[in-house]
């Protein structure tokens, strides 16, 4: 007999998995729309940092002139990213999961011991319940900033119907920039995200996968 | 968390079992990204997306009302250096008698920009967005098209209804949008002849151009040539190329 941890219940998993391509569809498109005003950038006084994004970027990945179908697929997608969404949310609270999810008192603490650990500065293990407490704050955090950019994205697609949106959030160039900002944050998050899960094994991919996890 | 002790065999087959799903799963946006792909296209646009755009038309419209007015800013905010985006449709000079030619069912006839000063003056000052996604704040000078289409009795298909769409086009042909009628007699919906106060240039669609704050750009045809009224969706431009028909904002 072995022993096993359920550790991803079937919804959590469907949930996430769902929401891999529906978010990977929402950016793609997404940076189709951008191009067509590619202007930010970042800049300190007059020497350009870096700009959103270099001609090559676009190029690489063939995200040039397609405006059009980019807008389609956006507006398309953005239901089912929406909904998959809301009904995670209703999950979490409804299974009480949300309890191993959003951070404690101690998260902001104990984010730091996770950070100096994962970087190999220090030896002290943080305490680990299912999420330790800088995944807590992270896996929250995403969540939130997936309302911001259902909100921000609003704000910029009906700006007159609901102007009342668009003034919160600091007028329309504000959202536009917001809804952007928001985006380069999933893909930061998708970066780490993905260093984390291979570093911390198949095993724990796996369980992403069946749920749960041997225990050795 | 819960334990749980379980035989290797069990193991074994809930994984195999969950890794199946796993890719059986996998399939499905696959074939949604295919089936999309293939399908056929409606102006440029595959139709499942194509429908999807009107869904949104539809239910993003049922929002959409006079009391919606699009923001309105001061004289001292409007840019100056008004931004020029479009081209077509202004290529040939203006014919000498250059008139607007206007039909409303049977009604056929003919205006000037003259007769249209005659009627009351609006200005607008509001944020102009383009598709692509850059916005301006503009001042605009003209004559609503609500009071447009009242004074000259035109627009309704019987005493009760007003025709569905307007359709405008310059007087070359090259350039055309289609526009919904509660869009078209919205009150910030004007026929402008003037822009920061001063006659239109050339570039900005003079002698004559629609602006509509509650769309997108592209709908604010330049060079007005051709005003008339259907319950058929008018052609329109850029939706013919695949974006969107309605644009509103």
């Amino acid at each position: 007999m072995q022993k096993i941890i359920h550790k991803h219940s079937l919804a959590i998993r469907w949930f996430h998995w769902i929401n891999f391509p529906l978010l990977f569809v929402m950016i793609w498109s997404g940076l189709l729309i951008y191009w067509a005003n590619g202007v930010y950038k970042i800049q300190v006084e007059e020497t350009l940092i870096f700009k959103f994004f270099p001609k090559g970027f676009y190029d690489f990945l063939g995200l040039s002139g397609q405006l059009a179908k980019g807008m389609a697929w956006h507006f398309a997608t953005m239901w089912l990213f929406t909904v998959n969404g809301i009904l995670y949310v209703l999950y979490t609270m409804i299974s009480g999961e949300w309890q191993l999810i959003v951070p404690t008192k101690n998260s902001f603490k104990e984010a730091w011991q996770v950070v100096l650990f994962d970087l190999g500065i220090s030896k002290l293990s943080p305490p680990q319940d299912k999420y330790n407490a800088a995944q807590r704050i992270v896996y929250t955090l995403v969540i939130i900033m997936g309302f911001g950019s259902i909100l921000t994205g609003w704000a910029i697609f009906r700006p007159i119907q609901i102007s009342w949106l668009t003034n919160i959030l600091g007028g329309y160039k504000a959202a536009r920039i917001e809804h952007f900002i928001l985006t380069i944050g999933f893909c930061l998050f998708f970066l780490v995200h993905i260093i984390q899960v291979i570093k911390a094994g198949w095993k724990n991919f796996q369980s992403m996968i069946t749920g749960f996890e041997k225990v050795d | 968390m819960k334990e749980e002790l379980t035989s290797k065999q069990e193991i074994r087959r809930k994984t195999i079992k969950a890794f199946v799903g796993f890719g059986v799963a996998s399939l499905v946006p696959v074939g949604i990204w295919k089936w999309i792909k293939s399908s056929d296209r409606l102006d440029y646009l595959s139709a499942p997306l194509r429908k999807t755009l009107e869904f949104n038309e539809k239910l993003t419209s049922k929002l959409l009302s006079n009391s919606h007015l699009a923001p309105i800013f001061s004289k001292s905010q409007a840019e100056r250096k008004v931004r020029f985006n479009g081209a077509v449709g202004l290529q040939f000079p203006l014919s000498e008698d250059y008139k607007i030619q206007v039909q409303s069912g049977e009604n056929k006839f003919e205006v000037t920009i003259n007769d249209l000063k005659t009627l009351p003056k609006q200005e607008i000052i509001f944020e102009f967005k383009c598709i692509e996604g850059w916005s301006q704040i503009q001042h605009w000078g003209g004559v609503r098209f609500v009071d447009f289409m009242n004074h000259y009795k035109i627009g309704q298909k019987d005493t009760e209804n007003l025709f569905e769409y307007v359709a405008m086009e310059t007087p070359d042909g090259l350039y055309y949008v289609g526009v919904d009628m509660p869009s078209a007699v919205h009150p910030q919906t004007i026929l402008a002849y003037e822009m920061n106060g001063k006659p239109l240039l050339k570039k900005h669609g003079s002698p004559l151009r629609l602006i509509i704050p509650v769309k997108y750009g592209y709908k604010s045809l330049k060079r007005v040539g051709k005003i008339s009224f259907s319950d058929e969706r008018p052609k329109d431009y850029w939706a013919s190329l695949g974006y969107d028909y309605f644009a509103g904002l």
